[in-house]
């Protein structure tokens, strides 16, 4: 195994960020290589096309099935926007709550050694490992009715399970893991050369995050709150379990989409899910934006 | 012998960068908060079964079956996101060529579309009648209802795990490695597998592991696609949901925690391996 | 230093902002008129849609007080589950009175709610029934035209679905009576029609999608108002086929005592549902297909029902619970059919 080349060198050629990365990483003059490239591209192409894009064209047809200004009433529908308000609220409230905590967490178990790192990483993936219906049931678990916490929470007139807090728990919980996922591989990988220097030198803990971890982790960091929001919008079975399907109160947009579906309104659950898929597409384009500005 | 002096420059490690009590707090409260007081309603409710029960539950037939199923088809999901995911990794940050922007932005729609929309599409589109389920049916391959349905299910809510893993290394991983083979005459291949897959592998296991789990857990997007006749086609997770409609919360989550310790079993040994061979590639 | 306090304290505020966010909301709804929870099932959100509004209009003039009714739909029990986890219903409507009878059995609802209202406290009803593609290219008109070589069958999961039960006691029905009450017969029966079912779905509305959109099976055992639903949905694509023998599918209410009690509603939690009983709220079950248990109302609605079907009801097999225990508990009938 090749010994890793000292971070300060290796940054001086390779620089920082991904455009240095494309001009390093592409085959620089030579080309023995296109067909191979190309080949590459096109079972990427058709991966995604077949298990992505189609699957998507399915929404928007069936979306539009039924003209135009039907699927204008489904999105303008009283409830589906209180439920797309929830629904940003949610994603708003598991983006924060998750970048605190992925940071944190990606730091600790990358720069630091300590007796159980494997376990309290593999904690930390515990979300992704339990089925969703069960991260709803542990919360009514908890605080719900049959709950050990119920009673209490009850009692001081708190309530959580079937109203908004518990979708917004239920949320963050299942998407507790990404940020760090995403920070964990990079910050392993950089290693902690520098941080060590720095602290040598006497910075301060939060002086060598922002000065140098920071400008290490930001692309991760960014992917990591781009998956957190996308899967949070997405979220439904947890919050299905405990939301109590309240229309207009604690109806998320996913949830929404059921109760239209159930109600053989296809053409409106498939319009509103389209409109999760704009969103999607919307901090797609926020991203691409950051990515151009930085240019 | 190597080990120790591995662990004596780590102990240095935590002496030298601060900030180690603050992160490691604000990292155990908030997990405390959001996951172990939580998860530990899970074992108090399938703690009111006794050793006896909780054996004669989980070991039913017809929920081993749910477990082979669930098991079985998530792996084989997960090998070949592994697949398509190192290579669409790959593809996005080495290459240049139109429409790679979208390409890259499409990665994450599987997590913002609602897993039971998912699932209603893919029918849709792989069952006899549907738009590619049909080219299949012409040669005698039935996809949806069956168990390949149900992997093709867990591939799609997959998807994002393994590229977003893998994507951000990949960009980090210095060019010195390749010029050096290259100018030591290795060949493309050579180089792949001995330099920039080992590389990788940590991140991919990492990723393939998510998928694993995404996948043995995956519930709204598998019932619509899986037919779920008992035996063959039902999913543990459908199993239950099935305990629940019956109002036994311990049966329920006595299944929920056999298969939480699957996950957690799997997990576990590819962090260990991950960390492991962090710590052996800097040695 | 400085600077890790300002970033602890901003992560503490960030955490009560959150809370703040949270916790904030339900309090602002607070609004003049009452307000009333009904926790139904899917798919009622129609029929209950336009009946809030009647009976907002009928409480008005009765009483001079605005009432706000707040509707939640699901699955029929998983409902259940919600209301008796703590979901704070006023009242329940639900598929059957099984799932009625769980949040019963957890303390919210004092025994003897059946009797409450008329007719075992059911106002509108339903039955099962068969749809099949235009034309009925398999000559399907009763249960045992099912189990014919070639038919394939759709139906959900009684065991996942609340609503399946029906179907299954239909079946069950029919074979009791044509085999002379013999079980064994009628055991024989329900195996061979579940070898002919294709898929299994978990919900009602999946099985339907399977037969409809997916084109999966040749008929769909469902509820008449579901299968109405559906023609109504794809006009010239589906029949309906009523068999000679069926189940009278009963869906159930009940105010959740005690629930009502602890929010003062219980005087308005009892009007709402004694009110479907009118004239009026029996017409509007009628037009959203549902079969009113009226029955000069459900005369008014004979082109759109085959009331001649012969119709059992789950007393004749011994109410829910002993209808649930015999065939749908773990280890019972159904999973025996499986299990062989």
């Amino acid at each position: 195994m090749a010994k890793k080349i000292p971070r300060s060198y290796e940054q001086d050629i390779v620089g920082d960020g991904i455009y240095s990365i494309r001009k390093v990483l592409e085959p620089p003059q030579e080309s023995p290589n296109h067909g191979l490239k190309y080949a590459l591209i096109g079972v990427s192409a058709l991966f995604l096309f077949f298990m992505l894009i189609l699957p998507l064209i399915v929404v928007v047809w069936n979306a539009l099935r039924e003209g135009f200004h039907v699927y204008r009433e489904a999105i303008l529908d009283e409830y589906t926007m209180k439920a797309f308000l929830l629904t940003l609220a949610a994603t708003l409230c598991a983006v924060t709550v998750n970048t605190i905590f992925g940071i944190f967490a990606a730091c600790l178990l990358s720069k630091f050694y300590f007796r159980g790192r494997q376990l309290l990483a593999t904690l930390i993936d515990i979300p992704f490992s339990i089925s969703p219906v069960i991260a709803g049931l542990l919360f009514i678990l908890t605080f719900g009715n049959v709950g050990w916490m119920g009673e209490f929470l009850k009692e001081n007139g708190i309530k959580i399970v079937f109203a908004v807090p518990g979708v917004i728990l239920a949320t963050i919980f299942v998407t507790l893991p990404f940020v760090f996922r995403e920070l964990f591989p990079v910050l392993s990988a950089q290693g902690k050369d520098e941080e060590e220097a720095a602290a040598l030198m006497g910075a301060g803990c939060f002086t060598i995050f922002r000065r140098i971890t920071l400008p290490h982790i930001k692309w991760a960091l960014l992917y990591g709150m781009i998956l957190c929001a996308a899967r949070a919008m997405g979220e439904f079975g947890a919050v299905s379990v405990i939301s109590g399907h309240l229309r207009g109160k604690t109806n998320t947009l996913p949830l929404h989409v059921e109760i239209l579906y159930n109600e053989f309104h296809t053409t409106q659950a498939f319009a509103v899910s389209s409109l999760l898929v704009l969103l999607a597409v919307l901090i797609l384009i926020a991203r691409n934006l950051v990515e151009w500005k930085r240019k | 012998m190597e080990q120790q002096i591995v662990k004596v420059k780590n102990k240095k490690g935590i002496q030298v960068i601060p900030g180690f009590g603050l992160s490691l707090g604000v990292t155990l409260t908030m997990l405390s908060c959001l996951v172990l007081i939580p998860l530990a309603s899970l074992f108090l409710s399938a703690g009111q079964l006794d050793l006896k029960e909780f054996l004669a539950v989980v070991t039913a037939r017809q929920i081993v079956s749910g477990y082979v199923v669930s098991l079985s088809c998530a792996f084989f999901a997960a090998l070949i996101n592994a697949v398509f995911g190192l290579i669409l990794a790959w593809v996005l940050v080495c290459y240049e060529f139109p429409g790679k922007r979208l390409m890259d932005g499409l990665i994450e729609l599987p997590f913002a579309l609602p897993t039971a929309v998912a699932g209603i599409s893919l029918t849709f589109l792989y069952s006899d009648k549907g738009w590619i389920g049909t080219l299949f049916a012409k040669a005698g391959v039935r996809i949806a209802y069956t168990r390949i349905g149900i992997t093709i299910a867990m591939i799609f809510v997959g998807i994002p795990f393994v590229v977003r893993s893998v994507q951000p290394v990949l960009e980090k991983l210095p060019r010195q490695y390749e010029e050096a083979a290259m100018t030591l005459g290795a060949s493309g291949t050579y180089i792949f597998f001995r330099v920039i897959l080992p590389e990788l592998f940590p991140a991919l296991l990492a990723g393939f592991g998510l998928a694993l789990a995404r996948g043995i857990g995956e519930y709204g997007s598998v019932v619509f696609i899986a037919g779920n006749i008992p035996y063959k086609t039902q999913i543990a997770p459908l199993l239950i949901m099935t305990k629940l409609e019956q109002y036994q919360y311990a049966d329920a989550t006595a299944i929920a925690l056999v298969l939480l310790f699957f996950s957690f079993v799997l997990m576990l040994l590819i962090n260990s391996a991950q960390i492991y061979m962090q710590r052996f590639s800097r040695s | 230093m400085k600077k890790r306090v300002m970033a602890g304290a901003l992560v503490i505020t960030m955490v009560c902002a959150l809370m703040f966010a949270g916790c904030g909301k339900p309090s602002k709804e607070e609004s003049q008129g009452m307000e009333l929870l009904n926790v139904s099932y899917d798919p009622t959100r129609e029929l209950y849609e336009k009946y809030n509004e009647l009976f907002a209009e009928y409480w008005r003039e009765k009483t001079g007080e605005e009432v706000m009714i707040t509707q939640s739909h699901g699955g029929s029990g998983s409902q259940a589950r919600s209301v008796i986890e703590g979901n704070e219903a006023d009242v329940v409507t639900l598929a059957l009175a099984h799932d009625i009878t769980a949040i019963e059995e957890a303390g919210l609802i004092e025994t003897g709610w059946m009797d409450e209202f008329d007719r075992s406290s059911a106002p509108y009803t339903s039955t099962i029934v068969f749809l099949v593609r235009k034309g009925n290219e398999k000559g399907i008109q009763d249960w045992d035209d099912l189990i014919k070589d070639g038919v394939e069958v759709i139906t959900p999961n009684p065991k996942t679905s609340g609503g399946a039960c029906w179907n299954f006691l239909a079946a069950w029905a029919y074979e009791e009576k044509h085999s002379g009450g013999d079980e064994k017969a009628a055991r024989d029966f329900l195996k061979k029609l579940y070898e002919h079912v294709l898929v299994l779905d978990s919900g009602a509305r999946g099985a339907t999608n399977t037969f409809v959109e997916n084109g999966q099976g040749d008929v769909l055992i469902a509820w008449e108002n579901e299968a109405y639903l559906s023609m109504e949905q794809y006009p010239g694509e589906y029949e309906i086929v009523a068999p000679s023998i069926s189940i009278l599918a009963q869906p159930s209410v009940a105010v959740v005592d005690k629930n009502a009690r602890e929010h003062g509603t219980e005087e308005l939690a009892k009007a709402y549902l004694e009110y479907l009983y009118s004239e009026d709220a029996q017409r509007l079950a009628g037009e959203n297909y549902y079969r009113p248990s009226d029955e000069r109302i459900l005369k008014e609605f004979s082109e759109q029902f085959h009331l001649d079907m012969e119709l059992v009801t789950i007393d004749d097999f011994g109410g829910w619970n002993a209808a649930y225990d015999t065939y749908f508990q773990d280890g019972a009938v159904f999973d025996q059919i499986y299990g062989e």
